[in-house]
Parts: structure tokens; C-alpha cells; sequence
């Protein structure tokens, strides 16, 4: 019998640590967009790339447990995207992107945005190194994914709620669904918006914006990188 | 890198720190707000584990509790999932402490 103490998620954690030094030393901001399949993540990218393209080096990560397809759509907008695909995978892990880093330009000063599988649970328990976890749930899912998926509510730092241009159309309240994320998570950002309309883009842009600029404030000159120590 | 393959990973560096080569049970503590169901992990550790030193090994899973700081009555509570309120006053207002720990505790090896 033999006694050990080791959480089962520590491999993952140390390359997610890795990977966080390597962001904050390229001043990269960083964001590990999750949701279920179809809530518009894809669509959502697309378009911020094609909004805040010019202003910084933006570059994207695709989990995908078959198809290329979400790497090509990004591709068509210019900026660079690697696709990882997970296979029977449910989620991407960091030891994963870290690798994905090597195929794609130093976007230093810039940001990466990582679209994990459309999956509510098991990305919840992996850290891939991002600054934030940004979940999208869609105005024609249930107001209560966030008490049915609550491991994945309280571990994103904000819910976009998106197809907002629907909401004429169905019976979402966006107050309920901001109530119950907020109950799983005190305090939690939440933004309303539509990829497709455009309405509400601005204001996540804006934190985009943010995010980026107090990242590139770490950045390290770059001869003095020892990249992956 | 699954959860039961991290187990499985989480024994081999186990084997090669403590010096064994075959893992007969393992004892595994899972925190209430860790992402993962103890059946799930039940169910698939068997078919990870095959082919390696854990091939055929008994998995105890114990399901705790997690802990939080209640900000509205100063307590530190028990919670089971993330977004049940205060077991004393029924505030959301939680700060979670403990509880997504997947924690080998002991194992039976030879
Ligand atoms: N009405 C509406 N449809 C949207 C919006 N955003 C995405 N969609 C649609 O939702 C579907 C799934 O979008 P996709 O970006 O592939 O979702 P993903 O699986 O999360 O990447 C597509 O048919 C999109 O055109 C939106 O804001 N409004
Ligand atoms: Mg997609
Ligand atoms: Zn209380």
C-alpha cells in the first residue's frame, strides 16, 4: 500500500502553466471561447477578426473533433488558424495548444482566441493557459444552461449571450438567463449581442480591446525570451 | 489527455517515483464541483487502464464535499454544486474554497 497525494489533472496543469508563461512573456491576450455546438462561436470570430483586424496581430486555435471546416472559415477573413482535431477527444487540452503555438505566427502584442469543442462540461476542468474563459450560450438554448452546466458558468469570467437578434422572436428573458449565471457565479460579466446583426458587438470588442492592451504591457524585448522555461 | 488518462499517467509517475510496476486499487477523491462524474470515470478507467500497470485495477472513488466562504453570514459552508446557495441563509454570495480537487489518495500496488 502505498500513500499519494497528486491531483490527476496535474500534467495538464503544468503545460497550461507553460503556456501562460509564453503568453505573458509575448504579451499575448488570450481567450478560451466554449459552448455548445451551433451557439455561434465561429460566426462570432469571424466577425470580430473582421472588426478589429489592423489593430493588433489576432490569431485562432480550432477544436474540432473531425472537420476543418471552422479553420477554413477563419482562414477566409486572413488572419492565421491552426486546427486541432481532438478526434474522440471532448476538449482540447493545453499539452495540445501548446503545440498548436509552433504552427502559428507570434502574434506578441496581439491576441489569440482558442475555440474549444461544443461541449458545456469537459472543457470546464482543463486550463489551456488563457487569460479567460469566455462562454457563448445562444438565445435559442434554455435560460437555465447555466444551472445545468454550472461547472463550465462558474469557471468563465464572461457569458456573451449571443443571436439576440432572435430575441423578438422567442421566449428568452435575457434577465433569467443572467440571474442564474450570476448565481452560479457571483459577480460574473455577462454582454448581449448578435454576430449576425452586429448590435451589442461593440461593447465586446471594447473589452477585446482592453484585455490586448493590458497584456502587451507584459510583454518581455524579445531577445530576452527563453520561450518554454 | 482524458481524465482517466491523466489517472493512468498520474500511476506510471507514481510507479517510477515509489518503485512499482503493477497497480492492483486505487483510492481516488473527487471533489462535488470537480468536472467529472465518478460514473463516467468508473466506466471508462477499465478501458484506459488496459495494456497498462493499471490493467484490471479496482478504482474506489469518494465523492466530498466542497467548501466555500459565504459572504453574507461569515461562515464557512459545505456545497455539493455550484450555484446552490448557503445551506445557512440561502445567499449565492459563495467564494469557493475547495472541492475540484481529483485527488489520488493511496494506492494498492505490488
Ligand atoms: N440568428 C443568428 N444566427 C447566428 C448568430 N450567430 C451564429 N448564428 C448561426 O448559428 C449557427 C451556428 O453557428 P456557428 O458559428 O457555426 O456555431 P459554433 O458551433 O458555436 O461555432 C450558424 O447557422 C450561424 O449562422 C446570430 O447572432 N444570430
Ligand atoms: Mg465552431
Ligand atoms: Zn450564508
Amino acid at each position: 500500500m502505498v500513500q499519494v497525494e497528486q491531483d490527476i489533472m496535474s500534467a495538464n496543469q503544468r503545460h497550461a502553466d507553460v503556456n501562460r508563461r509564453v503568453f505573458a512573456g509575448r504579451g499575448i491576450f488570450v481567450i478560451n471561447l466554449v459552448s455548445s455546438p451551433g451557439s455561434g462561436k465561429t460566426t462570432l470570430l469571424v466577425k470580430t477578426i473582421e472588426a478589429l483586424k489592423g489593430e493588433f496581430p489576432i490569431g485562432v486555435i480550432e477544436g474540432d473533433q473531425q472537420t476543418g471546416l471552422d479553420a477554413d472559415r477563419i482562414a477566409a477573413t486572413g488572419a492565421p488558424a491552426y486546427q486541432i482535431n481532438t478526434g474522440k477527444g471532448c476538449h482540447l487540452d493545453a499539452h495540445g495548444v501548446g503545440h498548436a503555438l509552433e504552427h502559428l505566427p507570434d502574434l506578441r502584442g496581439g491576441l489569440l482566441f482558442i475555440e474549444n469543442v461544443g461541449n458545456l462540461v469537459c472543457p470546464a476542468g482543463f486550463d489551456l493557459g488563457e487569460a479567460h474563459k469566455v462562454v457563448v450560450l445562444s438565445t435559442t438554448e434554455g435560460e437555465d444552461k447555466p444551472l445545468k452546466y454550472p461547472d463550465m458558468f462558474y469557471a468563465s469570467d464572461l457569458m456573451l449571450l449571443n443571436k439576440a437578434d432572435l430575441l423578438p422572436y422567442l421566449d428568452f428573458s435575457v434577465e433569467t438567463a443572467q440571474g442564474f449565471a450570476r448565481q452560479v457565479h457571483p459577480g460574473m460579466e455577462c454582454l448581449t449581442l448578435s454576430a449576425r446583426s452586429g448590435e451589442g458587438m461593440e461593447a465586446w470588442l471594447e473589452w477585446l480591446r482592453q484585455g490586448v492592451t493590458a497584456a502587451s504591457a507584459t510583454a518581455k524585448p524579445k531577445v530576452l525570451l527563453s520561450e518554454g522555461t | 489527455m482524458s481524465l482517466c488518462e491523466g489517472l493512468v499517467q498520474t500511476l506510471e509517475s507514481q510507479a517510477a517515483a515509489q518503485h512499482f510496476s503493477k497497480v492492483h486499487k486505487v483510492w481516488l477523491e473527487i471533489g462535488a464541483l470537480a468536472t467529472i462524474e465518478p460514473e463516467a470515470m468508473k466506466f471508462n478507467f477499465p478501458i484506459v487502464a488496459r495494456g497498462t500497470l493499471a490493467e484490471g485495477a479496482e478504482l474506489v472513488t469518494e465523492l466530498v464535499d466542497g467548501e466555500a466562504w459565504c459572504l453574507q453570514c461569515s461562515t464557512r459552508v459545505a456545497v455539493r454544486r455550484h450555484g446552490d446557495g448557503c445551506p445557512n441563509c440561502g445567499s449565492y454570495q459563495l467564494q469557493i474554497l475547495e472541492g475540484q480537487q481529483m485527488r489520488v489518495k493511496q494506492l494498492e500496488v505490488s
